[in-house]
């Protein structure tokens, strides 16, 4: 049976369902005990799981980062928390370097059952050093899962399938997202890595969307849609590994795409996605592919300035309008 | 330096004495092989420094787990890795340990606890602090030896690292291996204290200044930093104060070090120190001696001639082992 719950609910079920099934599976990371985390996805664990499972670390994210290589070496399955997307930056040797690569360096001998969770906290003026979404930094590195949840339904199972799953795993939230409700089975389920959702369905238009941006892209679907345009909207959900053959299906159908996603847009995710439609799907293309992305600049805190430089519906309204000329 | 008390038989040290050889006649036959242009990619040899690797590793249980670093073959040979599959994988063959994909640089034997070599510089420190944290979430009573150089206690994964392992009491030891010399730069050109060990202070740990080329100093710190980790009380930091005998890798052939400094320690030559140790105490003869460098002489041999006939990779095999 399906109840309604928040999105930092549906991740602290999964922590709590996982930390329950397998005594190997541990959280670390900064003010995740006591506090229960900034954002309330560790809330309990302290009391349920004691501090040996629970972890409040220095403010050291290398050691961190470094910790949970080194514990999922030793067998265990690690769950390490950065507060912010942008705090992963300090972290970067352990990431990119060691968890990404050591199952290749050692021919295949180690494996990283490591999960890296952390919080993109746009649009609510934290600024450039709190603001960033870092995902296509993640995904340009071999070895690595990221992961971008977009409802809480897809929080909860994409968190307990990263959690089994034996290679390091990016897992990224959103300030925005962690209040928002939505329909979570009572039972236990897992989601597909890879694995994308089709949220609507429609013959003009194919709308891919990332994190939060998925709610944002649904919202101008509604939009458009009561002038009749109907507008396809899919989540990959894995940006790594993607599934691509239903973003190619699609805009095969519809011969239109716009791609939104938060990141700055130079190298950004949405530059891979029209590179894989435009060696994939080009012949069926009826207009040229429109990328709605954060600008190239960081992150103002003015709301009027922020609200410039972020995606939003009528930047995606408007990129819909344009492809369908 | 005390007078090393320590509890191991004569087979035991003979075993020392034998493994530190072991150590250098491959890195011997790994320069060999370098100007045979046998070895693919860049190599850091061992030479001189046999006595920390031995020393510490002849300290832990099989089922321990290392790190280790860029000059990592002889923390390998020390915890008793194959070396016709290190020289095959240096070589960049399929039948190395890393068929190929690592190189010196990342020669691992997991089901051993040998985590990995490391090509960054202090990137084990948080490894291992990591490694002793899952033995703790498994209530294991594992130890992980830490080894790094004095280049890495200045990288700020060291106080990260040895920060978060002192404040949980994690059964760690940390192994500075100071060779007094970055590629090029001295030690007391970057850093601010004599001795590594001073270091151990700010963390409220244990640090252990040792005479690096003496492996029954080595081991008898060992044993009681790996007790004291293991027995739940924290991490200690032990500084091996040695010496490389040869520039910083085979690529690097100008030596900035001066002669008169790389002599002196020369003929402080960890093997030859021990060897000595052994005669005195009638431990080991002459026929015993030529027994143990004939076997050795043997396994290297038996290594090079492995490595050299073993197949290169396939090509299509670049593309597997990203993901488990």
């Amino acid at each position: 049976m399906a109840r309604t719950i928040t999105y930092s609910e549906a991740l602290n079920e999964a922590l709590h369902e996982e930390m329950q099934r397998d005594a190997n599976v541990f959280v670390l990371g900064e003010d995740i005990a006591v506090l229960g985390g900034l954002f309330q996805v560790t809330k309990d664990l302290l009391d349920k799981y004691g501090p040996e499972r629970v972890i409040d670390t220095p403010i050291s994210e290398a050691a961190i980062a470094g910790a949970g290589v080194g514990a999922a070496l030793a067998g265990t399955r690690p769950v390490i928390e950065f507060q912010f997307n942008d705090f992963m930056t300090i972290a970067m040797d352990q990431i990119v370097n060691h968890a990404a690569k050591l199952r290749y360096m050692t021919g295949g001998q180690a494996a990283v059952p490591l999960v890296m969770r952390a919080a993109i906290c746009s649009g609510i003026g934290m600024g450039a050093q709190h603001s960033q979404s870092l995902e296509a930094w993640f995904a340009h590195v071999p070895g690595l899962i990221v992961i971008m949840p977009s409802t809480p339904y897809a929080a909860k199972g994409l968190l307990k399938a990263a959690i089994r799953n034996p290679n390091p795993v990016v897992f990224l939230e959103s300030r925005l997202l962690y209040a928002i409700k939505g329909e979570v089975p009572e039972g236990e389920y897992l989601l597909d890595i890879p694995g994308s959702v089709m949220v609507r369905e429609g013959g003009d238009v194919t709308v891919v969307a990332t994190g939060r941006m998925v709610s944002v892209a649904t919202s101008a679907a509604e939009e458009v849609g009561r002038d009749g345009t109907e507008v396809e909207v899919i989540d990959p959900q894995t940006l790594k590994p993607l599934d691509t053959a239903t973003i190619i299906e699609s805009v095969k159908k519809t011969g239109r795409l716009v791609i939104v996603n938060e990141g700055s847009r130079t190298c950004g995710y949405a530059a891979e996605i029209a590179a894989i439609v435009s060696e994939q799907a080009l012949d069926f293309l009826d207009a040229p592919i429109e990328r709605v992305t954060a600008g190239d600049v960081p992150m103002p805190v003015a709301k009027v300035l922020e609200r410039a430089v972020l995606p939003g519906r009528d930047d995606v309204v408007g990129a819909i309008g344009r492809v369908l000329g | 330096m005390a007078t090393p008390d320590t509890n191991l038989s004569t087979d035991q040290q003979l075993e020392l004495y034998r493994s530190m050889l072991l150590i250098r006649e491959f890195e011997q036959a790994v320069l060999a092989s370098h100007e045979k242009r046998l070895v693919q990619g860049p190599a850091h040899t061992y030479i001189g420094m046999e006595a920390s690797a031995v020393g510490i590793c002849s300290a832990l249980l099989d089922d321990d787990y290392l790190t280790s670093t860029h000059r990592g073959h002889g923390h390998c040979i020390a915890r008793g890795l194959d070396v016709k599959r290190m020289l095959a994988e240096i070589f960049g063959r399929a039948t190395g340990y890393c068929k190929g994909k690592g190189g010196s640089m990342h020669i691992a034997d997991v089901s051993r606890g040998m985590l990995g070599a490391d090509g960054i510089v202090g990137g084990g420190i948080p490894i291992a602090t990591g490694a002793a944290l899952g033995c703790r979430v498994r209530q294991s009573s594992q130890v992980v030896a830490c080894f790094f150089g004095e280049g890495a206690t200045n990288q700020g994964s060291f106080h990260e690292a040895i920060n978060l392992a002192a404040i949980r009491k994690l059964p760690v030891v940390f192994v500075c291996e100071n060779n007094h010399w970055a590629l090029s730069a001295g030690f007391e050109v970057t850093t601010a204290v004599a001795n590594v060990a001073d270091r151990a202070a700010a963390y409220s740990i244990p640090g252990h200044i040792v005479d690096g080329n003496d492996v029954l100093a080595v081991h008898t710190t060992a044993v009681e930093a790996v007790q004291r980790a293991r027995a739940g009380d924290g991490p200690s930091l032990i500084e091996n104060k040695t010496y490389r005998w040869e520039p910083h890798s085979v690529f690097n052939t100008k030596d900035p070090r001066p002669p008169d400094e790389v002599a002196e320690w020369k003929a402080r030559d960890p093997i030859a120190r021990f060897r000595k140790v052994l005669e005195e105490q009638d431990a080991l003869s002459a026929d015993q001696d030529a027994a143990i460098q004939k076997a050795v002489a043997a396994l290297i041999e038996e290594a090079v001639e492995f490595a050299t006939n073993s197949p290169e990779p396939e090509p299509a095999e670049a593309m597997a082992d990203i993901y488990a």
